[in-house]
């Protein structure tokens, strides 16, 4: 996942009997978990948030390859040069999926990439950190990766059908992702050094709450929840999937003999969850604003990619032009 | 048995492969789109796959302890044997394409020969990596004729770009001593056959698009299969090398 914070543009859900006859028709088919397709009908204001939704992960995507860019050229052994560069090749595929069930929409990739680096659209706000050690291509596949599983698995329901199917295939290779970010982590804990040790235990220190904000603001300040949860769009709360993710990290986390920055977080035998601290929730719309650590070096690496590659994407076009004016004639 | 010429002759192929791949790691994120960003990945990781088989036999044949990844991130620049070519920087997008080109045109010849090596080790891993480097080979070339023969600024680029790699093409078609006498007992690639290989395809490809074909490069003073490189290795190195230097007992 990697979206937070998805407008839908309406401030109240409507009834059944509120709704013109085709809107209603197609609320039906929703509530009754039939999928929509590109050709079916939709509410506007349904099509405009799945592609702010569907163009938002996509970026995310495409943005979250830098700060793994950022080690790929330092990576300390062939295995893990390897991994990591098989995971950011899936990344790039995993954006190239999904701007395509975005452009079944109707919407241009191209043009919601210029509201990317126009600071228009966002992107997960995990990105906007930096990545200051290995063990952080450790920490970012075990909760990154982790906190967008919790999040896609639940999307593999959607009620649009192609970003449904483009999650089906996306979550099996995040999964491996995962499980190959928690044994980098492992491997340095159980055999590494001291200094790795703490390495990885810095990791988490710096990754953990941003893991969390993954997720979104809390049910009670997300307004748009109720729309895009009546859409099916979106099926869980940013709350319930936040808990979950935590209810399945911290016993990762013990495994691993680390812990995590939240003085307060500790099992709640009546509740069968963890109960955890207050997220900083001002860091959180801070970064969300473009004031993270990363954001400015993030959007200016991405437009500098795009504007350097235009003479290249020219001469592509011009060079088939030329072929096909060559088999014509 | 052949270590002494077999060993260098391996690094020169792993470490080229190596060389390569981290260049494209480079591109992490700045690709001029984002079916670019897969095809530069998805090239790296085969390279870089490649070059761990070809330094997991080295380090069988060196048997001194060292592994793969000691050779790769252990050792210095006068022991690396990679192609000068490869250690050159990106640049713009043409000179990228270039250099991957001229390396890939050499590459697929290379590797063609050693699919039919007496040494059946070698000719396995060049069996599967032929199969990649095909498709390497031709995505580059139609990258060398889209830009050769796209727009007026991107043929200015693809001129600029063998301008400047040229000089480094003459280790693709000389052939060493060392390779020679492995050739004559079936082992390596026959570097006649490869250099003429390199040629006809070099020249065909630029022919295409009209790009001109310059003359032949001619040796001069820096040559990789004695580990005398230009500066740009020891940067590429310093930065690859960089975890398993700073902390010589860890375990990643």
């Amino acid at each position: 996942m990697y979206a937070q914070l998805v407008e839908t543009g309406v401030k109240r859900v409507k009834s059944l009997e509120e709704m013109s006859p085709e809107e209603r028709n197609f609320q039906e088919k929703v509530d009754a978990e039939i999928k929509i397709e590109a050709k079916n009908w939709m509410p506007e204001a349904y099509r405009q948030t799945l592609i702010r939704q569907i163009s938002q992960h996509a970026h995310s995507e495409i943005v979250g390859m830098l700060p793994e860019g950022n080690w790929v050229t330092r990576a300390p052994s062939l295995k893990r040069k390897l991994q990591l560069m098989a995971k950011i090749q899936d990344e790039a595929g995993h954006g190239l999926y999904l701007y395509s069930a975005m452009e079944t929409l109707g919407a241009d990739r191209d043009e919601e990439i210029a509201k990317l680096h126009s600071g228009k659209a966002k992107y997960s706000s995990i990105f906007n950190y930096p990545t200051l050690s290995w063990a952080d291509m450790g920490a970012v596949g075990w909760l990154v990766d982790g906190a967008a599983i919790v999040n896609q698995v639940v999307l593999q329901r959607t009620s649009y059908g192609p970003y449904s199917r483009a999650m089906i295939r996306i979550c099996k290779e995040e999964s491996f992702h995962q499980r190959q970010g928690y044994e980098i982590l492992l491997t340095m804990m159980r055999h590494g050094t001291q200094a790795q040790r703490d390495m990885v235990q810095d990791a988490i220190n710096r990754l953990w709450w941003p893991s969390l904000m993954m997720f979104g603001p809390s049910d009670e300040h997300s307004p748009n929840s109720a729309q895009s949860m009546a859409w099916k769009i979106k099926r869980q709360t940013n709350d319930e999937l936040r808990q979950r993710f935590i209810d399945q990290t911290v016993p990762q986390l013990e495994l691993l003999g680390c812990t995590a920055p939240d003085p307060e977080l500790k099992w709640n035998a009546e509740r069968g969850h963890y109960d955890f601290g207050e997220i900083q929730w001002d860091e959180f719309y801070e970064v969300i604003k473009g004031n993270g650590p990363c954001n400015q070096e993030r959007v200016a690496t991405r437009r500098k990619a795009i504007e350097d590659g235009a003479w290249v994407r020219e001469a592509a076009v011009a060079y088939a032009r030329k072929q096909q004016n060559k088999n014509a004639a | 048995m052949h270590n002494e010429t077999l060993i260098p002759y391996l690094l020169l192929l792993g470490d080229s492969a190596l060389v390569q791949g981290q260049r494209l790691c480079e591109w992490c994120g700045h690709a001029p789109a984002i079916e670019e960003e897969l095809a530069l990945m998805n090239v790296g990781l085969d390279l870089v796959g490649q070059a761990r088989n070809w330094l997991e036999y080295a380090a069988e044949l060196l048997d001194d302890g060292r592994d793969a990844d000691a050779l790769a991130f252990r050792r210095d620049e006068r022991a690396y044997r990679n192609l000068l070519l490869v250690e050159q920087p990106n640049g713009d997008f043409a000179v990228t394409m270039t250099k991957q080109f001229l390396y890939d045109a050499w590459h697929f010849a290379v590797l063609q020969g050693l699919a039919g090596s007496s040494d059946e080790r070698i000719a396995g891993i060049a069996a599967k990596a032929l199969k990649e480097v095909t498709y390497h080979l031709r995505r580059s070339s139609e990258w060398v004729q889209r830009l050769g023969g796209g727009t007026e600024e991107s043929r200015q680029r693809m001129l600029a770009a063998i301008a400047a790699l040229w000089r480094f093409t003459v280790e693709l078609t000389a052939a060493s001593d060392n390779e020679v006498q492995l050739a004559e007992v079936g082992i390596a690639a026959d570097p006649a056959t490869v250099g003429a290989a390199w040629l006809k395809q070099v020249s065909e490809t630029f022919a295409s698009v009209e790009l001109p074909l310059p003359k032949a490069a001619s040796h001069f003073y820096l040559d990789s299969r004695q580990g005398l490189h230009t500066e740009h290795l020891g940067l590429l190195l310093a930065e690859m090398q960089f975890l398993p230097r700073a902390y010589p007992d860890a375990t990643w």
